[in-house]
């Protein structure tokens, strides 16, 4: 029930600050807005001109945090041409304030995070990719014309090959 | 610009073309691990079983870790019924050395395991079964003299949880077998620690 309370308190504060900009200066400020998969849904089917980077990592996972810089790197070289990077945390939600926050601001990570708080794992993860196991990291990359799923780990090259031809 | 989406392309399909293993109803391989009392274990040793309830597990994963205690009930519950729960270790120890071999030792010590516990050292069980992370079930049905594979997946509907549990899915599947009736879910997936290899 705590949990809960402070993810609501959490969410709160982040309409009381209307913090669009992901972007922090000051990470001692580094929030996360956690939520369930129906909320999270709607981020998967934009229809607008971006090209959307989502990936599905947790502190836990050795391979998803060695693969972070690699989606900061596309963040920072590419945000100004319309590449929009998620990093979606699967993290339990009782370790948001423990581990996700400290490895936010401990990696001053730019890209935005959010906490995916949905334990019916077998309902969802076929709703992100029918050919999804449920093994971590994974990768969503869509535009308006393209859509693709990975479940591996990327180095930079081949994560800019994919996205290279959408620009 | 045509090569770079040419090398896209073949990225997106090599990773499609790795989702390979057994699909339901397939005969699954046996095979001769170390077992964590240092003997050789095939699941063919099991005398008097009616299946296996093999898990793909290690030691680090706090998925794995967060369900110990119900492989362990699990183990207890089916195995006098015929299906004992047999963990295997699919990891390569040196890309991931919390889960060697002395550890699994350690670690079935400190939880006082009930199951046995094998490595599948050089990494080649593992992609015949599909398993892709842990834990990841593959529970199989002793025919004659052949291991079936009868379900796929998870082990509930709750991996932080245990106690807001709604769907025994492990469970309700071996009672299917148990009760000699259709398995209504055959496949589940659920979130886990990629299988690890070396770079």
């Amino acid at each position: 029930m705590a949990i809960h309370k402070s993810a609501f308190l959490v969410f709160l504060l982040l309409f009381a600050f209307k913090s669009n900009a992901w972007d922090l200066e000051d990470y001692t400020e580094a929030r996360v807005s956690v939520m369930d998969f129906d909320t999270f849904a709607p981020r998967m089917t934009k229809t607008n001109d971006s090209i959307y980077v989502i990936n599905f990592w947790a502190t836990w996972c050795a391979p998803c945090v060695r693969e972070i810089p690699v989606f900061e790197q596309l963040h920072a070289q590419y945000k100004d041409q319309k590449v929009k990077v998620l990093l979606v945390s699967l993290d339990f939600p009782d370790h948001l304030e423990s581990r996700v926050i400290p490895f936010i601001r401990e990696h001053q990570l730019k890209s935005e995070v959010i906490l995916l708080d949905d334990p019916d794992a077998n309902r969802w993860i076929p709703l992100v990719n029918e050919s999804w196991t449920g093994a971590i990291p994974a990768t969503i990359i869509y535009s308006r014309e393209f859509r693709d799923f990975y479940q591996k780990e990327f180095k930079f090259e081949e994560l800019e090959n994919i996205i290279l031809p959408l620009l | 610009m045509k090569k770079l989406f040419l090398i896209g392309l073949m990225i997106s399909l090599s990773t499609k073309l790795f989702a390979q293993g057994y699909q339901i109803g397939d005969v699954a391989t046996d095979f001769r691990l170390l077992n964590i009392d240092g003997n050789y274990l095939s699941m063919s040793d099991y005398e008097d079983i009616k299946g296996v309830v093999l898990i793909f597990s290690c030691n680090h994963c706090p998925f794995v870790v967060a369900y110990e205690d119900r492989m362990i009930e699990l183990h207890n519950e089916y195995a006098p019924k015929g299906f004992p729960v047999l963990a295997i270790n699919p990891n390569d120890t040196i890309a991931e050395p919390r889960d060697s071999f002395t550890k699994m030792i350690q670690r079935a010590e400190e939880k006082n395991f009930p199951f046995d516990y094998v490595i599948d050292a050089d990494q080649t069980i593992y992609p015949q079964y599909g398993a892709t992370h842990t834990p990841h079930v593959f529970l199989l049905e002793k025919v004659d003299d052949e291991f079936i594979v009868a379900y796929i997946g998870a082990i509930d509907d709750n991996a932080r949880d245990a106690s807001a549990v709604q769907e025994r899915y492990l469970a309700n599947a071996i009672d299917a077998l148990l009760a000699g009736e259709e398995i209504s879910r055959t496949i589940t997936r659920a979130i886990g620690c990629t299988i690890k290899v070396r770079n």
